[in-house]
């Protein structure tokens, strides 16, 4: 039997035409990626080929959930295995037996398809009947499951229809063979046909899969489906600066007042890689799924900004046709993304350590709170808050000269020295706003200090000279007030001299490691703690506490600056400590409602993030949240008292907890009220 | 429309530890910062809304030594095309009449359709320099405005009068609206927003400026002394359960005529 394909003019033009419109569109969406902002991403190649190795080709992101995860992996990873059999296809119409590459890769590419059709059959049972809540953001206004239908129609298309191609031959000669379970399926299927009917399969089968390849390729930009094509070059060119660390305004001008626009307000603002992560959103819901905003009901929904903004982009610079004057568009900040989503990002981070392909949504979200607060648009609650950081340096509006109040005198001394200007210590504690004004968290700064008294470590405190560390004054976008703030503390700092630098706040860690050119280290408290344990600089005894302790991972300290291990070191050195960890801890770990300057704001919400989580430690059985973060001590304290939980829970610093290893016994500490 | 604001530079004190000066006469700034007046906020955002409802120009004064400026600045930066200060040796001592003379010299050399200041200071609480002002032009003047809306030569004003109403006027331009908080959202003033403005040129106007003389000013009030309230007797916590802190509170408010027997 002849069952050649060839016809090279047909192919040729099928192949002139479907590349012509797929290099078309793909023309256009570069085009867009060219109107945004500038973005400096080609520094580190040895790192960027790890993460394309990694998160790209190995997928590691997805098996968090664990089903669609595997079933991804095994299309994606067919789909390359498949790849080769597409391009010697495409040949096949040109020279025939192009695609005879080995019966070898003919048996790997027909038990990868095999996988593929199932993992296919798989999601769209998942699509269609199970319909995980993910799929189906609160927020949508219209469902993408249709297209995902489509796309798992043609890849099915594609698989079955090289199968008949395989199997014609196949049955033409009367063969079966174990290692080509799918062809030999199909051929089954065509027993005791003519040969020329066969032909006729395999011939008609080969311009299906052609012509459905074509059009998958030319479809593919066009909606979701992009990341098919966009997700490898999204891993590669991934944000490689530390997870806490924010973008500066512009990458192009690092002079705040000679900027002209600042923030993100129209699409064009947002840099040219925020623009490929809207287009390479696969909206598989991850990241709503994992924000504590979403899950408390706030109007924030992060994958419905990738989503709006995409179709944005597809709107303002359409296929055909001139781009959409700014004039004809909605505003991109204050109508297609309303003000209150923008605030109700606590910057958790915990969107972007779900997303597959490694989306960024803090960067846009201050971004865009830049340009609102540019634009006077601040909430009455934050404006208050940022009023007292300028004019006092904290934003509690307490006065400047109390700051070191805590340190306490006479019998409540807790041998920390203020260190005046020209004077040093071996350790600097920079307590950061809340830890010396806030009632209860100043209980955390005399806890840890006396625990570091007993160490024998030299400890000493800016005072007065201490303003806040403006980290989350820049995370809401007044970027020049944190300029500001920064310069005061560092010109205090100048001034003392100190070989490290220590904070009991995750938020102050971060602002100091990321955003202060700081020579010396700068540690977070639990790390100093895991130092000292390590080093046997502490006595500790069994507290007789017999409750189970589960730790939660405050953002700033694991997300964004990737510490798991030092706080839960120190809970394995409290002799006869029970704990439990929560199945959202470390790199999940579920937002307590946000630090500092969150809670001066009173955005709309269904529940709060604390009672979430204080629910979360319940249902993991424990009775003692331990957290190494002043707001999340604070938050998930006020969670306990509106839940009525004060007998059942209780929630502690790491430092308190160790301090009361160290006085050998339980005393559970009473807690006076922050003052509000 | 060209719309004027007086704006007053005044010390925070909220969560402060008020001290008297030496003197007796003010108290000690130094440990103090210090801000626009919260209800001259609520004037320059009406103002700055007028303007660009209406287009026409704001122009913000204040009557201030050199640390005033801020307080211009703020208004610069939230919108107002210009600034003026009024300072002099001689207006130092000025009472609210003083202050309202000071401004009324300045007003009368410039054009304006509306004149909107905060409806009291912080600081002095006085209420009067709006009054006082418009008085002094021969003006209308309606106080604690709590809404605002202008029409041709006209303004509509919805604000709070005695005994808890409410009460919508409207009044011939120009004229002068004290402006109460709350009615509208000043717009946030970031520190880029006002560094944008600090190379802006504020003139400086002094008594010989505006015309004005010690006799014409003529201070009438004439501060004594001032001093922190003595803490007075009687307060009592009630300590409890809330039933019983209830219970407690209905007894006490009984025995001493609170509520109808």
């Amino acid at each position: 039997m002849h069952l050649g394909v060839p016809a090279p003019i047909l192919h040729l033009l099928l192949l002139v035409v479907s590349l012509g419109v797929f290099g078309f569109i793909l023309g256009r969406r570069i085009a867009l990626l060219r109107a945004g902002a500038p973005d400096p991403r080609t520094d580190r190649a040895g790192e960027r080929l790890k993460s394309l190795l990694v998160m790209g080709f190995g997928q590691s992101r997805q098996p968090r959930y664990l089903l669609a995860g595997v079933a991804h992996i095994v299309v994606f990873a067919g789909f390359l295995i498949l790849t080769v059999r597409s391009a010697t296809l495409l040949g096949e119409g040109f020279v025939a037996g192009v695609s005879h590459v080995g019966f070898a890769y003919a048996s790997l590419k027909d038990f990868a398809a095999l996988a593929v059709l199932i993992a296919c059959a798989v999601l769209a049972v998942r699509r269609i009947f199970v319909r995980p809540e993910r799929y189906h953001d609160r927020y949508a206004t219209a469902s993408h499951a249709g297209e995902a239908l489509v796309i798992l129609a043609l890849i099915v298309l594609l698989l079955v229809a090289d199968a008949f191609h395989e199997g014609a031959l196949l049955a033409n000669e009367g063969e079966r063979h174990a290692a080509l379970p799918l062809a030999t399926l199909a051929a089954a299927t065509l027993d005791g046909l003519s040969e020329t009917t066969l032909g006729g399969v395999h011939l008609a089968s080969f311009w299906l899969h052609n012509v459905a390849l074509l059009f998958f390729l030319c479809f593919l930009p066009l909606a979701k489906h992009f990341h098919v094509l966009s997700a490898l070059p999204n891993v590669f060119l991934r944000n490689l600066t530390p997870g806490g660390q924010v973008k500066p305004p512009r990458f192009d001008q690092p002079d705040l007042d000679e900027i002209e626009k600042l923030g993100v307000g129209s699409l064009e603002d947002f840099t040219w890689k925020h623009l490929l992560d809207f287009l390479t959103c696969t909206d598989c819901g991850r990241c709503s799924d994992h924000c504590p905003a979403y899950a408390t009901g706030t109007p924030l929904s992060p994958r419905m900004i990738s989503i709006k903004c995409r179709d944005e982009a597809y709107a303002s610079y359409p296929v055909l046709g001139q781009p959409k004057p700014a004039e004809e568009r909605k505003a991109l900040v204050g109508e297609l993304i309303a003000d209150e989503e923008i605030w109700a990002c606590t910057t958790c981070g915990a969107c972007e350590e779900s997303c597959p392909v490694l989306n960024e949504y803090v960067d846009k979200m201050v971004d865009m709170r830049r340009f609102l607060v540019d634009d006077g648009r601040v909430p009455a609650g934050l404006q208050g808050a940022l009023a007292d950081l300028e004019k006092r340096g904290n934003p509690y509006g307490k006065m400047p000269r109390k700051r070191a109040d805590w340190v306490g005198k006479g019998e409540d001394a807790t041998g920390v020295t203020v260190l005046g200007k020209g004077k040093g210590a071996e350790l600097l504690f920079f307590t950061d706003s809340c830890a010396a004004y806030d009632p209860r968290v100043q209980d955390t700064a005399r806890a840890f200090a006396k625990v570091l008294n007993a160490a024998g470590c030299e400890v000493g405190t800016l005072g007065k000279d201490e303003v806040d560390s403006g980290g989350e004054a820049r995370r809401l976008g007044e970027e020049g007030l944190f300029e500001t703030l920064r310069d005061r503390n560092l010109e205090a700092l100048e001034e003392r001299q100190f070989e490290r630098v220590v904070t009991t706040d995750p938020h102050a860690l971060n602002s100091l490691s990321h955003d202060y050119p700081l020579e010396q280290p700068v540690l977070h408290h639990s790390q100093l703690l895991a130092e000292l344990v390590a080093a046997g600089e502490l006595e500790l005894a069994p507290s007789g506490d017999e409750r189970v302790h589960t730790f939660h991972d405050p953002c700033y300290l694991g997300r964004h600056n990737d510490e798991y291990d030092a706080p839960r070191r120190v809970l394995e050195s409290l002799p006869g400590l029970r704990t439990v960890e929560m199945e959202r801890s470390k790199s999940r770990s579920f937002c307590c409602g946000g630090g500092s300057l969150y809670s001066f704001y009173e955005g709309e919400c269904e529940t709060r993030m604390g009672a979430e989580r204080l629910a979360m430690a319940e249902r993991a059985g424990a009775q003692v949240v331990v957290t190494a973060c002043p707001f999340c001590l604070l938050n998930l304290e006020d969670a306990v008292k509106t839940s009525g939980k004060e007998e059942s829970m209780e929630v502690v610093d790491l430092a308190e907890l160790v301090e009361r290893s160290m006085n050998g016994g339980p005393t559970p500490r009473e807690s006076e009220s922050p003052e509000k | 429309m060209d719309v004027l604001v007086c704006v007053k530079r005044v010390p925070d004190v909220a969560e402060a530890e008020i001290e008297i000066a030496r003197d007796g006469k003010a108290i000690d700034e130094s440990d103090l910062s210090h801000g626009t007046n919260e209800w001259d906020d609520y004037a320059v955002e009406a103002a700055v809304s007028l303007k660009e409802q209406h287009g026409g120009s704001v122009t913000a004064l204040t009557v201030g030594d050199e640390d005033a400026e801020e307080v211009l600045r703020r208004a610069l930066a939230m919108g107002a095309d210009e600034g003026v200060r009024l300072d002099d040796p001689l207006f130092a001592a000025a009472d609210a009449q003083g202050v309202a003379t000071i401004l009324r010299h300045a007003i009368a050399q410039r054009p304006y359709d509306l004149i909107l200041t905060g409806a009291v200071s912080s600081d002095a609480g006085g209420g009067l320099v709006g009054a006082s002002l418009a008085a002094g032009l021969g003006i209308p003047h309606v106080s604690l405005a709590t809404s605002l809306e202008v029409e041709g030569t006209s303004a509509t004003v919805r604000h709070e009068a005695e005994g808890g109403l409410e009460r919508i006027v409207t009044l011939d331009l120009p004229a002068v609206v004290t402006v109460q908080t709350g009615i509208n959202e000043p717009r946030y003033v970031s520190i880029r927003g006002i560094r944008k403005v600090a190379g802006k040129e504020i003139p400086l106007l002094g008594a010989p400026e505006v015309g004005l003389d010690a006799a014409a000013l003529g201070t009438r009030v004439v501060l004594g002394e001032l001093f922190l309230p003595e803490q007075g007797e009687g307060a009592e916590i009630l300590e409890g359960g809330d039933d019983e802190v209830a219970e407690a509170l209905v007894q006490r408010l009984h025995e001493r005529g609170g509520l109808p027997a």
